[in-house]
């Protein structure tokens, strides 16, 4: 059974913070059919004309960004300017259980489809929004993508160290994590309408989701008046929730390689200690977190003179057996082609795509007994499921199909 | 009512699971947090209410364990494993995270309860996945983000500089998502079958496809991102694109106008400042806003003009941004079109006029403190069945009576 194999999407989601969301359902077999404007050739989505590519081709349907993020899903184009694009759209919305998109504020809606206009087609309707700033607020007309969310939602200065600018996350990690709040915003409401019938709207704004994931330094602020903005911080490779030392990325043997340790407790220290069997570890000043938070540089200076002479993953085993979290800094080939973990795993699986051919994706980070995820087809090339669309969904004949495709509709 | 009404949800305490339990927790799900009888270590880290520690007193327990109910039970005793046993029997979901093996030993692992249980869905979070031959090795957030991928992505165009573990466990977060997330698939397939399921949630996989480029870069065409300075890790070297603004605080000056449109507001902007003396390029500003269409990024080896209008617009984005505080860039930048954001810490997203217009911050009421406070807000905004944080985070046992009390068998310990 396919978890999700009765439900389908009308999904205008794109780039990584909306496409995302609806990868997910569709590995477990949500009916997901995008839809992309066939006048200028699937340019609400700028990954599709962006690499990486498997080859020298270059071209709309050759992006692998793009299939990595659209994999298992249907896609269809549909021109919304004209009448006949806005009919089928209606057509196609009255046999969705979801319409989902991550446009800027108010772009369906000047298509003629906000929620008012949705629920007339279908009145249980789930309909989720995702952008940058919701669809309401001074900002709401303001414009992001994921590095821009990070900035104002505070994760991009609560990565950095002491002394630096912000270092930020060097990947568009809202874009993820919105598509996963979003994700958890469609299946929620879906649960909701399977209880009561109700449909509704849920109004996603990725800043506020991020926001949300600084609880503690936001409570130190409404509770105590201590801002993250003060001398020495952030200082995010050292643990503040909770307190922990040694905790840090240290130098290990080669170029730009490196180790994560940390030390939780006492214990832990004692486990180091043991391990090591150097005199600093011994030094009546580290014996203590307290005392090792007081003179944390010097604790990390010798760690780090200690780490840089080892191999980071001999070391990290070593460390491991004794009872420590310790982990490489690990690079994509080692994580990707060399991990026993992500093997066993399967956590890459390989899709075929109708161009590009076979082609490796993300696979999900999660096993389920009874109802588990699949990817095996690659995401839509422009069009492609138009005829099926259309014609099997919504019951036009081939003629039919032919002159909406002359009159430059579909 | 509740988008999750009804649904009880037993969470065995952990910081590795307790976003997971909080996001059903503030949609309406009854969420029993259950911690050994002296306490979740999460109720010792720091901060604390007023810098005192204290079991009551932990922000981060307050945070984290919203709108839950907690008891306490001591899974080593057999009195209380019965009736953890007992209040199984009543859950729809429950959520652990222990060391794998523990809950086996206990006779409380999925295989063991999913016979009296069929509709029960068990979620279990893990630093490699309960099957791993490496499922006991230690694992904080740190150690998930670096052998998981984010790290590698993370820090400072000096490479000499360490990478940067991001802050605020998000290590933990992305495990939680997905279990979240796999948590309502399992209930949506349990509509139509009836029947619950395990699902297994690893940490280090979840970070491993949670790095966007850094793995597709890799798996497309074998290519490495290395991390720069507060911009995306790339293959290839690019601009910066973070700049400090006359008040010391930084922007992000996101991807550089290409548009016509954006060339004449820029240039205006500029005008306005009076900066355009201080800028000999604006020249080119002028001639890019009056092309037909946008400049192509992809012609900029080859056509010396679009490599100066385009080098215009970052020097003037750039200028501005050095003259103005960076709040006024940010909105003054938006406002005419162009998507840059400021890089706010945290606790500044709670005097933000358009933070504040939405109700992002929400006042939970601490009755044993006579205090309220204000808490970080709804990560969405459900419009039928409203976002919620129905009260503060349990204080040590102190549903026992309400829970507990409702459960068949011996007297209930505990207030």
């Amino acid at each position: 059974m396919k978890a999700l194999g009765n439900i389908r999407i009308c999904d205008f989601t794109g780039q990584l913070a909306g496409a995302g969301s609806t990868r997910f359902l569709a590995a477990f077999g949500a009916q997901v059919i995008r839809i992309e404007d066939p006048v200028d050739e699937g340019r609400w989505d700028i990954l599709r004309n962006m690499g990486p590519f498997v080859d020298e081709r270059r071209g709309a349907d050759l992006s692998g960004s793009f299939n990595n993020h659209n994999v298992e899903k249907l896609g269809i184009t549909l021109n919304l300017r004209s009448p006949r694009g806005r009919e089928l759209l209606a057509q196609l919305v009255a046999i969705s259980d979801v319409v989902s998109e991550n446009f800027a504020y108010g772009v369906l809606a000047r298509m003629g489809f906000d929620y008012a206009k949705l629920r007339s087609i279908r009145e249980d309707v789930v309909y989720v929004s995702n952008c940058g700033f919701g669809h309401s607020g001074p900002y709401a007309g303001f414009k992001t993508w994921g590095p821009i969310v990070q900035a104002i939602c505070g994760l991009t200065f609560s990565s950095g160290l002491r002394d630096q600018p912000p270092a930020g996350w060097g990947y568009s990690y809202m874009d993820h994590t919105g598509a996963y709040y979003m994700a958890i915003a469609i299946l929620m409401a879906l649960y909701h309408r399977s209880r009561t019938g109700e449909g509704q709207w849920v109004d996603m704004s990725c800043t506020e989701a991020g926001a949300s994931l600084n609880g503690p330094p936001l409570l130190d602020y409404t509770v105590n008046g201590r801002r993250l903005r003060r001398k020495g911080m952030p200082d995010s490779n050292r643990s503040q929730h909770p307190r922990m030392a040694p905790h840090g990325i240290y130098p290990a043997r080669g170029d730009d390689e490196w180790i994560a340790i940390a030390c939780r407790d006492d214990a832990d220290w004692q486990r180091l200690a043991d391990t090591v069997a150097e005199p600093w570890a011994r030094e009546s000043r580290f014996a203590t977190l307290d005392g090792r938070i007081q003179h944390e540089d010097a604790l990390d200076e010798n760690v780090a003179s200690l780490s840089v002479a080892h191999d980071k993953f001999a070391l990290a085993a070593r460390l491991q057996r004794a009872g420590l979290p310790a982990a490489p800094v690990q690079q994509p080939r080692e994580r990707i082609d060399e991990d026993e973990h992500n093997r066993a795993w399967g956590l890459w699986p390989t899709v075929v795509h109708e161009k590009i051919g076979k082609v490796r994706v993300d696979g999900l980070p999660v096993q389920l007994s009874e109802t588990n995820w699949e990817l095996s087809r690659g995401a839509a090339c422009l069009g492609q499921h138009n005829d099926f669309v259309y014609g099997e969904l919504l019951g036009l004949d081939a003629d039919e199909i032919d002159s909406l495709r002359a009159e430059g509709v579909i | 009512m509740t988008a999750l009404e009804g649904l009880r949800v037993i969470e065995l305490s952990s910081e590795r699971g307790a976003l997971a339990g909080k996001l059903l927790a503030d949609m309406g799900a009854e969420v029993v947090v259950v911690e050994p009888p002296d306490g979740d270590r999460m109720r010792s880290y720091e901060p604390f209410l007023r810098d005192e520690p204290g079991p009551e007193r932990s922000l981060y327990w307050w945070h984290y364990n919203t709108s839950k109910l907690g008891v306490t039970l001591d899974l080593e005793a057999e009195e209380d494993r019965k009736r953890f046993g007992q209040l199984l029997e009543t859950a729809d979901i429950v959520i652990e995270s222990e060391e794998p093996g523990r809950l086996a030993s206990l006779g409380l692992d999925y295989p063991t309860l999913r016979a009296a249980a069929t509709r029960l869905i068990y979620v279990s979070i893990t630093p490699f996945g309960i099957n791993s031959p490496a499922a006991n090795e230690s694992a904080t957030d740190l150690t998930v983000l670096a052998g998981g991928g984010p790290v590698w992505n993370c820090g400072y165009d000096d490479h000499s500089i360490p990478p940067v573990r991001g802050g605020g466990n998000q290590g933990y977060h992305t495990a939680c998502h997905f279990a979240v997330m796999s948590t309502l698939v399992a209930l949506l397939a349990r509509e139509q079958s009836g029947r619950g399921q395990h699902i297994d949630v690893s940490m280090h996989a979840a970070a491993n496809v949670t790095t966007e480029a850094g793995s597709y870069e890799w798996l497309v065409a074998g290519t490495t991102v290395q991390r720069l300075t507060g911009r995306h890790a790339s293959p290839y070297p690019t601009m910066p694109s973070q700049i400090a603004c006359a008040d010391g605080r930084h922007v992000n000056t996101g991807v550089p106008p290409t548009r016509p449109e954006e060339f004449r507001r820029l240039h205006e902007w500029l005008v306005e400042l009076d900066l355009l003396d201080q800028l000999p390029e604006a020249v080119f500003l002028e001639t890019g806003a009056q092309r037909d269409q946008r400049i192509e990024l992809s012609r900029i080896a080859e056509d010396p003009e679009v490599q100066a209008i385009f080098g215009a617009g970052r020097e003037a984005m750039n200028l501005i941004a050095g003259k103005l505080d960076a709040y006024a860039f940010f909105v003054g930048a938006q406002e005419r079109g162009m998507p840059v954001g400021i890089v706010y810490a945290p606790e500044e997203v709670m005097q933000d006029p358009h933070f504040a217009e939405r109700g992002f911050a929400v006042p939970v009421e601490h009755p044993e403190l006579g205090e309220t406070f204000n808490y970080p807000g709804a990560p969405y905004v459900f419009h039928g069945t409203p976002w919620k944080l129905s009260r503060r985070a349990p204080q040590l046992g102190e549903h026992n009576q309400k829970i507990l009390g409702r459960l068949e068998g011996p007297t209930k310990k505990g207030s």
